[in-house]
């Protein structure tokens, strides 16, 4: 029964929330969405830690949609072994959970110690900085060293096609059964933060400028369409 | 060709006393919330001076506005792909420590406090983290009145072209003021800049605005503009610059800071221009012909294929007037003796001055006797070099400040010897030959400087809005019209308030 909450209904509250959530702010909310930058305030640690942050970040999905939306046989497909599969996993995705770690723990060194940074941050920006370290870190600890030193966890069986059947709207819960408790603990973190993304900074995950480069660089408005 | 219409600022720097009450009445109208404290869409500085903020001219480091790349126009900070790749740092941004650290005084305890031995003091406290500051160190306009220094004049960008011929010496020492706004312009990089789309240039006037709901506060627009006149509000994180307060403008009425100008030194007035051509006008290879290039760009407002082709375009009769009486197209067209902010930026200014002329001339000792060619070289050896001013103006071509001072010379000169009943000479003149106009220019010049009233040095038509479907409704209407819908408030037709609706007012922190 705990299989089914945990692995069905608390995924699609989490989405729903993230949903929902991110709808209604761009409706009504504009006025509340940007990247709320403190670079204005201090830059010579937001250097480091920024950037190794958000490149991190972006690795870490790639990973992601590599080990867990592509299915296996695609892999297969290719004669690509398990073994070149994870080892490449192991390095590729140990470097990026360190770089999001290490990025982090900057950032978060620099919202306290950084008088004119820790007094405009507010609860939840603590809390997202926290929480992502946390899922970080558990994700880290899973690729470096229990992959490791236990075993070379075969997730592509289990999260992956779990995963996929939620968006089929056929979630297949047995497929978790089994998994080690580390493994679910990364999931399940994973998804309250998806929760979290509307009622914090991480909207700006939904506003990566992707058009910029195809646009012309002027731009005119007319404030009333006077030449109609 | 594309006609569109400018309305644009030319501000007569020799009027200008420095008294920052511009700065003021725009800070209060604009930048008294949290958030903007830093911020000052309108700055007086002085010159010599680094200005505000601090080295703003440095563009090895801030990397504003356009280069030409393999004959190309190129933001020189990077295209589109370098942004993203930067987005998650702006190594070029300037933040607190180059413009300032605002901060109040702790006021309170000046009424409040016991009775004590020692006088009670308002000690400065932070705006930024509300903390006690052991002394502020920095201001927008902390060298105020210094001309330099030798801490300042190093860093002054403008100096270091011309380096040996400034002397630290008192007795030639020079100084003068630079009030800057934004210069709404016609190639803006600010725009460009912008990997949201968030900015952009009206149509109908050519203000430059920032869309409140569509800006990320990516913060690519702060360093893209070389003239550095976009902020960031680390309240809202949002980008926030001067709007030429548009909501003036649009009533036919002067900014704020022209209003208040205490030396009436600034004008306003329409340009019509072929939006066709900036981009032209905006890559010549020498950055000398920019200034004649972007005059180029402008259109005459009394040809009549021009005001035909205006017509057709759908730009209405009053503002075509407004192009022909704008004092701006007077003074950068006609006269030419005002002249773009660094033209060299590529960025096509719309805010122009006429180069300052009296401090040069105090050195003029035996005016009494001196014959009118004896001027000629007292521009020459003016106290401003001509250097700096072109520098600042004309990217560095002195020829064309030397035309410019000459002119101003020769209405000084004139309208003298008018009073003094003593024009024959004058008119002979090489000084009104190198000057290059007619004394009826120069009468008319030395009117629009000097004694121009309200309606002449603001020329300002106003918004167009016949084409608005609900015009009878907005009669009346104020700034919270969306809070009322057109059917009313208490009587929507179903008997109930509606709900109250938010939207689009540009400053509210929903
Ligand atoms: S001066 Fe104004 S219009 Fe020009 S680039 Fe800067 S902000 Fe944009
Ligand atoms: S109000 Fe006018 S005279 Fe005074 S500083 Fe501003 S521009 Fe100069």
């Amino acid at each position: 029964m705990s299989g089914i909450f945990w692995w069905v209904i608390f995924p699609y509250i989490s989405l729903a929330i993230m949903i929902v959530g991110v709808l209604y702010r761009y409706a009504f909310r504009q006025l509340t969405w940007a990247a709320p930058s403190t670079e204005f305030f201090e830059k010579k640690w937001l250097r480091i830690g920024s950037p190794l942050f958000h490149y991190g970040i972006v690795f870490a999905i790639v990973g992601h949609v590599m080990g867990i939306l592509v299915p296996i046989n695609v892999y297969e497909y290719f004669g690509i072994t398990s073994e070149m599969y994870h080892a490449g996993g192991i390095i590729g995705g140990g470097f990026a959970g360190l770089m999001v770690i290490v990025g982090l723990v900057i950032l978060l060194i620099r919202k306290i110690t950084i008088d004119k940074v820790r007094v405009h941050a507010t609860f939840a920006d603590f809390f997202i900085v926290i929480a992502l370290i946390v899922v970080a870190g558990i994700g880290a600890y899973m690729t470096i060293i229990y992959n490791t030193t236990v075993v070379e966890y075969e997730y592509r069986a289990t999260i992956g096609p779990w995963f996929r059947s939620l968006f089929l709207f056929q979630p297949n819960y047995e497929l978790m059964k089994h998994v080690p408790f580390i493994f679910k603990l990364h999931v399940l973190t994973a998804f309250g933060l998806f929760a979290s993304i509307p009622f914090t900074r991480l909207i700006h995950f939904y506003s990566l400028p992707v058009h910029y480069p195809m646009r012309a660089p002027q731009q005119y408005r007319s404030r009333s369409n006077f030449k109609r | 060709m594309r006609i569109k219409a400018q309305v644009s600022m030319v501000m007569h720097l020799d009027k200008c006393i420095g008294c920052h009450t511009c700065s003021v009445t725009c800070k209060n109208t604009w930048t008294n919330r949290p958030g903007t404290e830093y911020m000052w869409f309108n700055n007086v500085e002085t010159r010599p001076g680094v200005g505000y903020p601090r080295e703003w001219e440095n563009r090895d480091r801030f990397k504003g506005g356009w280069t030409l790349k393999n004959g190309k126009l190129k933001l020189r900070a990077g295209g589109a792909l370098n942004k993203l790749a930067n987005i998650f740092y702006n190594p070029n941004m300037a933040n607190t420590e180059d413009f300032y650290e605002p901060w109040t005084y702790d006021f309170d305890h000046l009424i409040h406090s016991p009775k004590s031995k020692n006088l009670p003091v308002g000690r400065p406290k932070s705006m930024l983290t509300g903390k006690f500051m052991d002394k502020p160190e920095w201001g927008p306009n902390w060298d105020d009145d210094l001309a330099g220094g030798r801490e300042i004049v190093p860093h002054d960008p403008n100096l270091q072209n011309l380096q040996e011929h400034i002397s630290m010496e008192l007795e030639k020492t020079f100084m003068m003021y630079l009030p800057r706004i934004c210069e709404h312009c016609l190639n803006p990089a600010c725009v460009a800049s912008c990997p949201s789309g968030a900015l952009y240039k009206r149509d109908e006037d050519g203000i430059v605005l920032v869309d409140q709901e569509a800006c990320r506060g990516w913060r690519f627009c702060m360093s893209g503009c070389p003239y550095h006149k976009v902020y960031y509000n680390w309240n809202t994180h949002k980008a926030e610059k001067c709007n030429f307060c548009y909501p003036r403008i649009e009533a036919g009425l002067p900014t704020v800071c022209s209003e208040t100008c205490v030396g009436r030194i600034r004008y306003i007035g329409v340009m019509l221009y072929d939006a066709d051509k900036v981009k032209e006008a905006a890559s010549v290879t020498d950055e000398k012909e920019l200034y004649e290039s972007q005059l180029s760009v402008f259109l005459n407002p009394y040809d009549p294929e021009i005001i035909e082709e205006a017509r057709r375009q759908g730009i209405n009769e009053q503002w075509i007037q407004g192009a022909q009486n704008s004092p701006v197209y007077k003074m950068a067209m006609e006269w030419k003796i005002a002249l773009p902010l660094h033209p060299e930026y590529r960025t096509l200014p719309m805010v122009w001055y006429v180069p300052p002329l009296s401090p040069m001339m105090n050195h003029i000792q035996n005016e009494d006797e001196l014959s009118t060619d004896a001027y000629i070289p007292a521009v020459d050896q003016m106290r401003i070099p001509q250097e700096y001013l072109a520098s600042l103006l004309t990217a560095g071509d002195v020829k064309v400040i030397r035309k410019v001072l000459m002119k101003l010379t020769a209405m000084r000169v004139h309208m003298r010897g008018k009073s003094l009943g003593d024009i024959d000479a004058f008119k002979h003149s090489q000084l009104m030959k190198e000057a290059g106009l007619s004394i009826e220019e120069i009468e008319d010049m030395a009117r629009l400087l000097a004694v121009a009233k309200y309606d002449e040095r603001f020329v300002v038509p106003t918004g167009r809005r016949e084409m608005k479907d609900d015009l009878h409704y907005e009669q009346g209407a104020c700034s919270l019209e969306e809070l009322a819908p057109p059917e009313g408030l208490l009587h929507n037709g179903k008997g109930k308030a509606p709900a109250i609706k938010f939207t689009g007012s540009a400053f509210s922190t929903l």
